[in-house]
């Protein structure tokens, strides 16, 4: 494995950065900003068919990706209240993408977003029976995510904040609870995520890498900020390789001069 | 009758879900299938049955987050 990678389900990817598909001003937008995000693995939905349905060529633009890029699809199954609902999605999302990859969302509460616990891992468990490779989007509780590993999830993806919100890590005490705790795992932060000084925030926490989509859609520029998304990504990946130090509580003297400089005696 | 994603359509004897998304003019390869909830994989499609009071979903691909 070449240096620095990291290998969800056991496929090597360089890039630790998920991008979203969702909610750009054009197709082309949507191709530029894959492209300038270096991103390896792209999220994509389903929806029901309706019948003046059409995705004005954004999916087509996704496949392309795929090809002149060799991403990876992560299809998801955003919209899904309960575990039985997942799990026909995800075999729908299977046989549509032809990836067993599959973001698991099972959602609890309409408000916030926020992951059904229950749900998600009974989802799981089912995927995982089924073949699945599963990246449970869940909260960042320590208990949850170890049910999850119980169930097969190899990848975990504890929320930052609420999905589309651009909060931030809400609590980082919490995620860094979760990486200590788990050291081993794939730790994917997914949602929350606002600003490119959010993810840097994440990868110096030691998370292997980041989801997010709103952020660079709902940029100004989206190009731009899928560019500065992929440095600032990699700064806090090098700075969690480097050892961030340690805070203290008081100032600790950076220049080693002596005594007062013009005390003398 | 069955539902058919937002339409109400005359349900055949003998109708398959497979000739259903035909006479609905979809491309078989570019959704997915459920009945009554249930997924029902593209091979199994010729093989499946419909009757009065089925409710039959097609899925597509989209972006997504």
């Amino acid at each position: 494995m070449r240096a620095d990678s990291w290998a969800p389900y056991g496929v090597e990817l360089h890039s630790r950065f998920l991008l979203g598909t969702a909610g750009y001003p054009s197709p082309q937008m949507l191709a530029d900003s894959i492209t300038a995000s270096g991103a390896q693995v792209i999220t994509v939905g389903l929806k029901r068919t309706m019948s003046a349905a059409g995705d004005n060529g954004f999916i087509e633009i996704i496949r392309g990706a795929m090809r002149e890029r060799g991403a990876r699809l992560l299809p998801n199954t955003a919209g899904c209240r309960t575990a039985r609902e997942a799990v026909t999605l995800a075999h729908m999302a299977r046989e549509l993408y032809g990836t067993h990859w599959i973001k698991l969302e099972v959602v609890g509460d309409e408000h916030t977003l926020q992951p059904d616990p229950w749900g998600t891992v009974e989802a799981a468990a089912q995927l995982v029976q089924d073949g699945f490779a599963v990246f449970p989007y869940c909260t960042d509780d320590l208990v949850t995510c170890q049910r999850l590993l119980d169930a097969g999830c190899q990848v975990l993806m504890p929320w930052g904040a609420p999905i589309g919100s651009g909060q931030g890590l809400l609590n980082p005490a919490a995620l860094r609870t979760l990486r200590a705790r788990l050291p081993g795992v794939a730790l994917v932060v997914d949602a929350g995520i606002g600003a490119p000084s959010h993810a840097a925030q994440a990868m110096e926490l030691g998370f292997d890498a980041v989801l997010l989509n709103s952020a660079v859609s709902q940029a100004v520029d989206p190009v731009r900020m899928a560019r500065a998304f992929s440095l600032a990504i990699d700064a806090g990946r090098s700075a969690h390789r480097a050892g961030v130090m340690a805070p203290q509580d008081m100032a600790v003297a950076s220049t080693p001069v002596t005594g007062h400089p013009f005390l003398i005696g | 009758m069955l539902t058919f994603n937002d339409l109400t359509l005359p349900c055949a004897d003998g109708l398959t879900l497979a000739t259903l998304l035909d006479n609905q003019g979809l491309d078989s390869a570019a959704v997915a299938t459920a009945l009554n909830g249930e997924f029902v994989p593209r091979e199994q499609r010729a093989a499946t049955l419909l009757r009065d009071g089925d409710t039959v979903l097609t899925f597509q691909a989209i972006v997504g987050g």
